[in-house]
């Protein structure tokens, strides 16, 4: 049962988020997949499937991850900047309850764009291949991995902004996404390495996230299934690593002198 | 407030003017003959940079180099053809990205072999890419046909065989690919063959373009028997009369012929000087290896009229 307190920071959290007019990406969003449906059959040959499926999922990444870190970044730094902060932590309000409040109502609006722009992405792949196929179940799979994806990049905002400026913060978070997609090359990079540098290599593989065990956008547009032991191992490894920036967030913020 | 609605006026007019005049201005950029061909090049040629650049999102950007492949081939292809020195590179780029596309495997393979000005005429890239794609994708049995297919078109018929039983091994294959493969070893050369071939290209897509390309290659083969069955008999007629006929009417009305025969397009065949049969619409049946006029230049970009 989540605490109240932070019920109501994540609520007002979303709430802003909406009055912002962050939710009018969708219209953005909107346009690219009917552009895309309605085009593809026409410059292309045999892909308008792969095409929805591709373009849709990458669109839902990239604008939930921009979203996630120009959102995220001024979390925190925004609250001081408006003064709001010490209105908010005058009252009987913990500082790592509003972290937390902060994270889960910035992964609710995600959540509920990512719910929008899905529709999208069914509505375009209905209009292109006029039916759904059993392996269409996967693209949900994809979409559920994408919301992973924005809920570690969402902790990272948040850990950067609360010690750090928002235009550091945008990029510390934005090379964490870049070097976590490459991921799977440090790792094999640290397995060939010796010594102290295979070492620091390894440490390095396993500190920043993974986001490329999270992209499984090109096997789901080909009807690959997605293994359920990666589904549960992917969930598991974004909670435990998004705790584990949350607890830094909120260490880092406990001890900042907000005066 | 009045001047508030001038400034709204005149900032509206402005808006409007200038970006009519940019949209103008583009159009006539549009036709100024460039100084190098931009399509001519590629900024990034390493599949492995760009599947590093793109941060895991190489299927979208695999859909966008086999778009710009099939823009670039379909581009050069309507102006008449010529040399594609970036069809291998775009083809390369697109399948490492997805390895799994299949389109790129089957049209590239017929990019790619077809001979110069319809194709880049390098049926060994072909082989190439069709080949990395049954490594990548070693349960479709249709790029064993494709790889098959290549090998054919250059007389390598061992190999041909060889590909379509690989193919026939496969789990879900088409039956049709294990009579190919014996069909192929025993009578590689034959029309009879490579009837049975476009048939089955015709039968297993439901592509309207290779449906039409088939059909296509079906009626060269059926001019070709036509022609060779109908010179024989106007060689019969001079053998017999001394000399050739001088129409197919005088042949009909001599008892030779039922009618005026007819090509796949049901147009009449022409009898020319020296008992050669023509087609009397050589453009509308590409493909064709007999029954040409003399003189007729075929076009560059073949007439696939619709199957039928």
């Amino acid at each position: 049962m989540m605490n109240t307190r932070i019920l109501h920071i994540a609520t007002n959290t979303f709430r802003e988020a909406v009055r912002d007019r962050v939710l009018y990406n969708l219209i953005a969003f909107a346009l690219l997949m009917s552009a895309a449906a309605v085009l593809v059959g026409q410059i292309s040959i045999q892909i308008e499937r792969l095409v929805v499926i591709n373009l849709g999922l990458t669109a839902v990444s990239l604008f939930g991850i921009v979203i996630a870190i120009f959102i995220g970044i001024g979390l925190v730094s925004k609250e001081i900047d408006k003064r709001t902060l010490y209105t908010v932590l005058s009252r009987p309000v913990r500082r790592w309850e509003f972290i937390a409040g902060k994270f889960f109502g910035l992964s609710g609006t995600l959540v509920v764009n990512t719910f929008f722009m899905a529709i999208g992405v069914f509505a375009a792949l209905a209009y292109v291949s006029h039916h759904f196929e059993r392996s269409d179940v996967g693209i949900l799979v994809a979409l559920y991995f994408i919301i992973l994806q924005f809920v570690i990049i969402t902790a990272l905002a948040l850990f950067f902004s609360s010690f750090s400026t928002p235009i550091f913060s945008a990029i510390f978070a934005f090379w964490l996404f870049v070097i976590g997609s490459f991921a799977q090359d440090l790792r094999n990079f640290a397995a060939m390495a010796h010594g102290t540098t295979g070492l620091l290599a390894t440490g390095a593989a396993y500190l920043i996230p993974n986001f490329s065990a999270l992209n499984v956008i090109s096997q789901v547009a080909h009807g690959e299934p997605v293994p359920h032991r990666l589904i549960l191992l992917n969930t598991a490894y974004v909670l435990v690593y998004s705790a584990a920036v949350l607890s830094g967030a909120v260490l880092i913020f406990e001890r900042r002198n907000l005066k | 407030m009045i001047r508030s609605r001038q400034v709204t006026a005149i900032a509206s007019t402005i808006l409007v003017c200038s970006m009519a005049s940019a949209a103008l201005l583009l159009h006539k950029v549009d036709q100024v003959p460039p100084a190098a061909t931009l399509q001519q090049m590629l900024y990034i040629s390493s599949p492995k940079l760009l599947k590093r650049l793109c941060l895991g999102y190489e299927g979208l950007l695999a859909d966008i180099y086999w778009t710009r492949t099939v823009q670039y081939f379909g581009g050069k292809h309507s102006q008449g053809g010529g040399t594609y020195k970036l069809l291998w590179p775009l083809l390369n780029i697109t399948t490492q990205l997805d390895p799994h596309l299949i389109p790129a495997y089957e049209f590239g393979g017929t990019f790619l072999t077809a001979k110069q000005p319809e194709g880049a005429g390098d049926p060994g890239k072909a082989i190439e890419l069709v080949q990395y794609g049954t490594q990548n994708n070693p349960d479709n049995w249709r790029l064993y046909y494709d790889l098959a297919f290549i090998y054919y078109d250059q007389k390598d018929y061992r190999h041909a065989a060889e590909a379509f039983l690989r193919g026939s091994q496969l789990p879900n294959t088409h039956p049709f690919l294990k009579i190919m493969a014996a069909q192929m070893a025993q009578h590689g050369g034959d029309l009879e063959t490579a009837r049975m071939m476009w048939s089955a290209t015709y039968r297993t897509t439901h592509d309207k373009m290779i449906q039409a390309n088939a059909t296509a290659h079906l009626r060269a083969i059926q001019v070709n028997e036509d022609v060779t069955a109908l010179e024989r008999l106007v060689q019969a007629w001079r053998d017999r009369t001394g000399h050739f006929p001088g129409t197919f009417t005088e042949m009909v009305s001599s008892g030779w012929m039922r009618g005026i025969p007819l090509d796949p397009l049901r147009h009449p065949y022409r009898l020319e000087y020296g008992g050669r049969v023509v087609v009397s619409n050589p453009d509308d049946l590409p493909f064709l290896d007999k029954g040409l006029p003399i003189g007729h230049i075929p076009s560059a970009v073949p007439k696939l009229s619709p199957a039928n």
